[in-house]
């Protein structure tokens, strides 16, 4: 597994993530139906697909202008809350990337860091309200603690983290967001942006397994 | 599960062709601020504190079809049921914004907030001053000492009037904002759902509710209300309804009242006027009087049958910014 990716590795890894949200908007509007109100397939292949044109649109990009590119497109054609939280994910976490030639195991987890920390504060939620914060936040600590072992293995135990956390929020209730009026029918279900960190996170992995 | 029927062209385009179909509706009055799903008045007057509201689509007439004269200057048009980008809402802002700061007027919900605010922030980097007013009228939704988990419904149709009003009339943004908070807290709504709308991009229903059953306080996207229940009559849910309203506020003997029934889509003008007789029963019981009655349709959750009840206490100087003319697609007073 690769240590480190430079701009055009980087550029490669988030076409695959897009690529498995794209492939993943059925998945993501059975989820959505279950506790909110169908939308959130749709919206982020709205903002992938542009997020997809943005990549391919770059010259010469470091890591964190891809990354930043993919959280300006997703922000403004995405809508909703997802575009919202994902873009501020994906703009905020490529901040503290800038000037740097490669993405390697730390960058990997400042990257998830920041992000988390500007999500959770633009949308006033934390852990454990069946969010997509539920699968963000564990990848950033897996991340964080595989770190110094390269990109390949910071990835693998960050997806690795976040399917756990997506999985951890079926029991959850949900207090915040649409989702949070169903009270006890919240229950049982996986949260659909928690799933949707997943479904990113696991296709970096795998692109970078089989690079 | 069958898609719903609906007459449409590529489904992933209706908010393009809608917002394209309501400019036109508006006969030059209102004009599409270019490459963004937003309409402004054509004609907002220099030096007017400026008001932009916006929301999820499919909801219409609200939010884009409440803009003209004495209502809103724009909006921006988020997908359906979907907030509107930050960059629709800061193309809308500055398009509308005429040197003494914009009030954001929307529904509470998460999405929208979210937008909103990063807009705002953009707005703020441009020099343009920005304040807030979120819609929390849906007594469902939590209780009152939770009043920011509550959502914005129908009571949006009465805060867009009466702040239009005010924001026509005042020249400081610091005025306007304090109307719309006195406005904000005496406006209290309940929904009833008969049957679910559809995602016109998925044809799917937003909820799932059995033949014979209703949902009192559902949220207008198919959020759980305060109980389901097999259907009833219009006496039964209307006391219900009009009980949870009167309780929240409290609404007491003496106050006068603005009574919105709104139609969520589907439901017939004969059976909102029956709930209306049985509303005005109970208020006359209740000495509560009625300034003016509201019934139609405004917004709409797709092809979702039920209604909603809302109720605003006025006072002298909400009654002057209710009573003001106004004019634009979804609603006119002469």
């Amino acid at each position: 597994m690769k240590g480190a990716l430079d701009g055009e590795g980087t550029r490669a890894l988030l076409q695959a993530a897009a690529a498995a949200i794209l492939s993943g908007v059925d998945r993501l509007t059975e989820a959505d139906m279950a506790t909110g109100d169908g939308d959130h397939g749709i919206g982020m292949r709205r903002g992938f697909e542009a997020a997809v044109a943005a990549l391919s649109g770059l010259e010469a990009p470091s890591p964190a202008l891809a990354l930043k590119a993919v959280g300006t497109a997703v922000m403004a054609s995405t809508g909703g809350a997802a575009g919202a939280v994902f873009g501020t994910w994906f703009r905020a976490g490529a901040r503290p990337l800038e000037g740097q030639g490669t993405l390697d195991g730390a960058g990997l987890a400042t990257f998830l860091e920041t992000g988390l920390e500007a999500v959770c504060r633009r949308g006033g939620a934390a852990e454990g309200q069946k969010t997509m914060i539920d699968a963000l936040a564990p990848a950033a600590r897996a991340a964080r603690a595989a770190a110094g072992a390269g990109l390949g293995p910071a990835l693998a135990a960050a997806a690795a983290a976040a399917g756990a956390g997506a999985e951890a929020t079926r029991a959850m209730l949900a207090t915040t967001g649409k989702a949070r009026s169903l009270g006890e029918r919240s229950r049982g279900h996986i949260d659909p942006g928690a799933l949707s960190v997943t479904l990113i996170l696991g296709a970096m992995r795998d692109h970078l397994g089989a690079g | 599960m069958t898609r719903a029927k609906k007459i449409l062209n590529d489904p992933r385009r209706v908010v393009e062709e809608m917002v394209e179909g309501l400019e036109l509706a508006n006969d030059g009055r209102v004009v599409r601020v270019p490459g963004h799903a937003a309409l402004v008045r054509r004609d907002i007057p220099g030096g007017k504190v400026a008001l932009l509201i916006g929301g999820g689509s499919g909801h219409e007439p609200l939010f884009h079809g409440f803009i003209g004269h004495n209502l809103a200057d724009g909006a921006a048009c988020g997908q359906v049921f979907a907030a509107p980008a930050p960059d629709i809402i800061h193309a809308a802002a500055r398009a509308v914004h005429r040197g003494r700061g914009i009030l954001f007027l929307y529904g509470n919900y998460a999405g929208d907030n979210m937008n909103f605010d990063i807009a705002a922030d953009l707005l703020g980097d441009d020099g343009i001053e920005v304040r807030t007013v979120r819609v929390r009228d849906d007594v469902a939704a939590a209780p009152p000492e939770r009043v920011h988990d509550r959502r914005g419904i129908a009571g949006d149709i009465l805060m867009i009037k009466i702040v239009g009003g005010a924001a026509a009339v005042h020249e400081s943004l610091d005025e306007v904002e304090r109307i719309a908070r006195k406005a904000e807290a005496n406006v209290r709504t309940i929904g009833v759902a008969v049957t679910a709308g559809s995602l016109p991009e998925t044809g799917r229903p937003t909820f799932v509710l059995a033949d014979d059953e209703i949902e009192v306080g559902m949220g207008a996207h198919g959020e759980a209300g305060v109980r389901r229940q097999k259907i009833t009559t219009a006496d039964a849910v209307a006391d219900q309804m009009v009980g949870a309203l009167l309780a929240d506020l409290p609404f007491a003997r003496g106050d006068e009242i603005a009574l919105v029934i709104n139609n969520f889509g589907a439901t017939t003008m004969m059976e909102m006027l029956i709930v209306n007789r049985r509303v005005r029963q109970i208020l006359a019981g209740a000495g509560i009087g009625v300034h003016r009655t509201h019934i139609g349709t405004w917004l709409t959750v797709q092809e979702m049958a039920g209604f909603s009840i809302t109720f605003m206490r006025l006072d002298d100087e909400l009654r002057r910014f209710l009573d003001m003319p106004c004019d634009s697609f979804g609603f006119q007073r002469m």
